[in-house]
């Protein structure tokens, strides 16, 4: 009798709220290539992080005083006083820095298989917008704690407004809303960290995802699984997203949850890059600190800034390097999708801009010495050179046979016992050993054996430099 | 292939000296896990810190609870006279003389160990000397110019800067030129235990966070182990 009532009562909801169908669309009949491989579980993980975020933001809010006078010391409430406050700050702080992580591999898959080409375009536009409420977020929020490095990285940053001409220092007078980062900057971040910039961003993160079921996904071929269907109209090499990939993805949360609390219990601090040491200081308008760094997910962008030796042609830059990735999709003219098909001298561009990408990160945390200037300069012209050339270089490559069905992918998982068996061997049976037969031929009786290791490294190699060319 | 490499090797290259001087820091035995250094800690800080700085995140109860003394003792052996057990620990040096005698308020000692770093504090401790030309008679290696005076001096004793030439050139080492009424072991226990007590105090949570971690971590490999076999058993028939 009360099961008749409960299925009554939901079948009265779905006769009226299209969540079975919904459930379906974007669940159960949502095809996605069965080829997917390990840099598909960001795009689950950063909507992971993104509730992590609203979650323990929520709970901080009940707590922090946005006010220049109490901000510094009710976060430092919450980190003694408030029961839990501590793990709620450092999931916040760490998740901040973890989202970042999640991003930029997430980024980097589209670009490595191509998922911004056509059909995907607007996916890749909406993704991006995404990244930069996610800088505007992350760089409001950071203000909050009202240390040292909040304090000043604000005031550096609202201070590049005003090397625009003519309307530059009224421009950042009405950011800023005083002279100087101020109580009026920590109302106004404070309101837009927990409420504009967290809509628009769920609400761009939702065009996103309908962007993407609409096209349907990419896959490390670059090849669309919609070409070949079955009988029934469903992809070949699809299967549905709910059973197959949500069991997937809940195996990838749980490596990251993994990473995560190491972070967060051991060293939430990340030795100064997730929570900047001078930040334990509360802000002081009087007392510049002697070098001032953005948190490390601007660092690349802060590096670019400084090699421009104008401000405000330093300020273009910087704008320049997040505008040309929203040009990506009309930049790159092969119209071969995944990295594997492309050509040698594609690899070596996206390796290279990878590099200069890491090197300038590292360079906007140091000093500007004139030798990390001329090396950040360095780096800027290739991390431009590898976008703005685009169009000459990817018309003329040399691309390789592209196959019509995906390719069969063999995870780590699957190799890992013939790997072991490959660089361990047996050890010799002694009479004396005793014990069960299943045993001594286990894992436990193995022992290393070089020429193995020699012959796996080298395989290694050589499979490293193929994949260059 | 070629250019890459040597990129590769230039960029490992450190990148032109720090703006900040570097200096060799000693190393400070932390172990905030040592209750009886962090009570030891605790009561030098009340001697001798306290006059002049406040932790006003701190209260003597979380002293009390973290450390498993009783409370009255921690009140009666650490706390100041007329201290009540709720309270933080706040500096009876009102902010109007300290601008008048130092020049600026002594800054709170609450997060120093999070902003300044555990070996910093150590060697900026031990790290005094005679020097005339500074208001208190006392200037600093670490921390050139400091605008504290040195509250340990009677226990340490009297240090000189000699400058020594080497082959990486000219650098102050610091002498011992009169006693203190410690030893030299005994004074670096004494700043080691205060240096420990400020890590505990910078984030009185760490002990537990630690312990705490082991078992978060245990479980969530026991889930990572269950969602894999889960994921295979699904993905059995997917080829």
């Amino acid at each position: 009798m009360k099961i008749g009532r409960f299925a009554q009562t939901g079948n009265w909801i779905l006769a009226r709220f299209p969540l079975a169908k919904v459930w379906e669309e974007h669940m159960t009949h949502y095809y996605a290539p069965k080829n997917f491989n390990i840099w598909y579980f960001f795009g689950s993980l950063a909507l992971l992080v993104l509730v992590n975020q609203f979650v323990t933001g929520i709970l901080l809010t009940m707590n922090y005083k946005p006010d220049a006078k109490l901000a510094f010391d009710s976060v430092e409430y919450i980190m003694r006083d408030v029961h839990w406050g501590w793990l709620i700050r450092y999931m916040h702080s760490t998740g901040a820095s973890a989202f970042f992580i999640v991003v930029y591999l997430h980024m980097f898959r589209g670009v490595m298989y191509g998922s911004f080409k056509k059909p995907r375009e607007l996916i890749w536009i909406f993704g991006m917008l995404i990244f930069v409420c996610l800088m505007a977020e992350a760089f409001m929020g950071y203000l909050l704690p009202w240390g040292q490095m909040s304090y000043w990285g604000a005031q550096v940053i609202i201070s590049l407004f005003s090397a625009i001409p003519v309307i530059g220092e009224d421009l950042s007078l009405w950011v800023r809303g005083d002279y100087v980062v101020s109580d009026a900057t920590l109302n106004r971040f404070f309101a837009f960290h927990v409420i504009s910039v967290p809509l628009v961003l769920v609400m761009l993160v939702f065009m996103h995802i309908v962007a993407l079921h609409e096209v349907g996904s990419n896959n490390p071929d670059g090849i669309e699984i919609k070409k070949y269907k079955d009988e029934n109209g469903i992809p070949l090499d699809g299967i549905p997203f709910h059973p197959y990939y949500t069991v997937k993805d809940i195996v990838g949360v749980a490596v990251f949850l993994l990473f995560f609390a190491t972070v967060i219990f051991y060293m939430p601090e990340m030795g100064g890059y997730f929570l900047e040491h001078a930040n334990f200081i509360p802000a002081d308008p009087m007392k510049t600190p002697e070098h001032i760094a953005p948190v490390w997910y601007f660092t690349p962008f802060y590096a670019i800034l400084r090699a421009i030796p104008d401000k405000f042609a330093g300020v273009i830059g910087m704008g320049g390097a997040i505008v040309v990735l929203f040009l990506l999709p009309w930049l790159d003219r092969n119209p071969v999708k995944s990295i594997r098909y492309r050509s040698g001298f594609y690899k070596k561009a996206l390796l290279l801009f990878v590099i200069s990408f890491f090197c300038l990160g590292y360079l906007g945390t140091q000093p500007a010495t004139p030798t990390a200037t001329l090396f950040a300069r360095i780096f800027t012209v290739i991390y431009f050179g590898f976008f703005l050339l685009m169009p000459l270089y990817t018309r003329w490559e040399k691309t390789k046979p592209v196959p019509q069905r995906v390719t069969e992918e063999h995870g780590f998982d699957e190799q890992l016992p013939a790997l072991l068996e490959e660089i361990t061997e047996l050890k010799p049976a002694s009479s004396l050993e005793i014990g069960d037969p299943a045993f001594r031929s286990s894992f436990f009786n193995r022992r290393p054996n070089p020429d193995g290791i020699v012959k796996a490294i080298t395989r290694l190699a050589k499979n490293l430099k193929e994949s260059l060319d | 292939m070629k250019t890459l490499l040597t990129l590769l090797l230039l960029t490992s290259l450190s990148f032109g000296t720090n703006a900040s001087e570097d200096i060799n820091l000693q190393k400070a035995r932390i172990d905030i896990n040592d209750k009886t250094s962090l009570l030891r800690g605790a009561k030098h800080f009340v001697t001798y810190c306290l006059g002049c700085h406040s932790a006003k995140y701190m209260r003597y109860l979380r002293i009390a609870l973290d450390t498993g003394v009783n409370e009255k003792v921690v009140l009666k052996e650490i706390a100041p006279e007329g201290a009540s057990i709720y309270d933080q620990l706040h500096s009876a040096m009102n902010k109007h003389d300290a601008e008048k005698w130092f020049g600026t308020q002594p800054p709170d000692l609450s997060l120093i160990a999070r902003s300044r770093g555990q070996d910093w504090l150590y060697s900026y401790l031990k790290s005094y000397y005679t020097d005339t030309k500074r208001p208190f008679g006392v200037n600093n290696l670490v921390f050139p110019d400091t605008a504290m005076p040195n509250p340990l001096w009677q226990l340490q004793g009297e240090q000189h800067a000699e400058q020594r030439k080497t082959i990486w050139g000219e650098h102050a080492e610091l002498v011992l030129a009169e006693e203190g009424s410690l030893s030299e072991r005994e004074f670096d226990v004494m700043v080691n235990d205060l240096v420990n007590f400020l890590v505990y105090v910078g984030e009185p949570i760490k002990v537990e966070r630690e312990s705490m971690g082991k078992y978060v971590l245990l479980f969530f490999s026991i889930f990572f182990i269950l969602a894999y076999l889960l994921k295979k058993e699904y993905w059995k028939d997917i080829h």
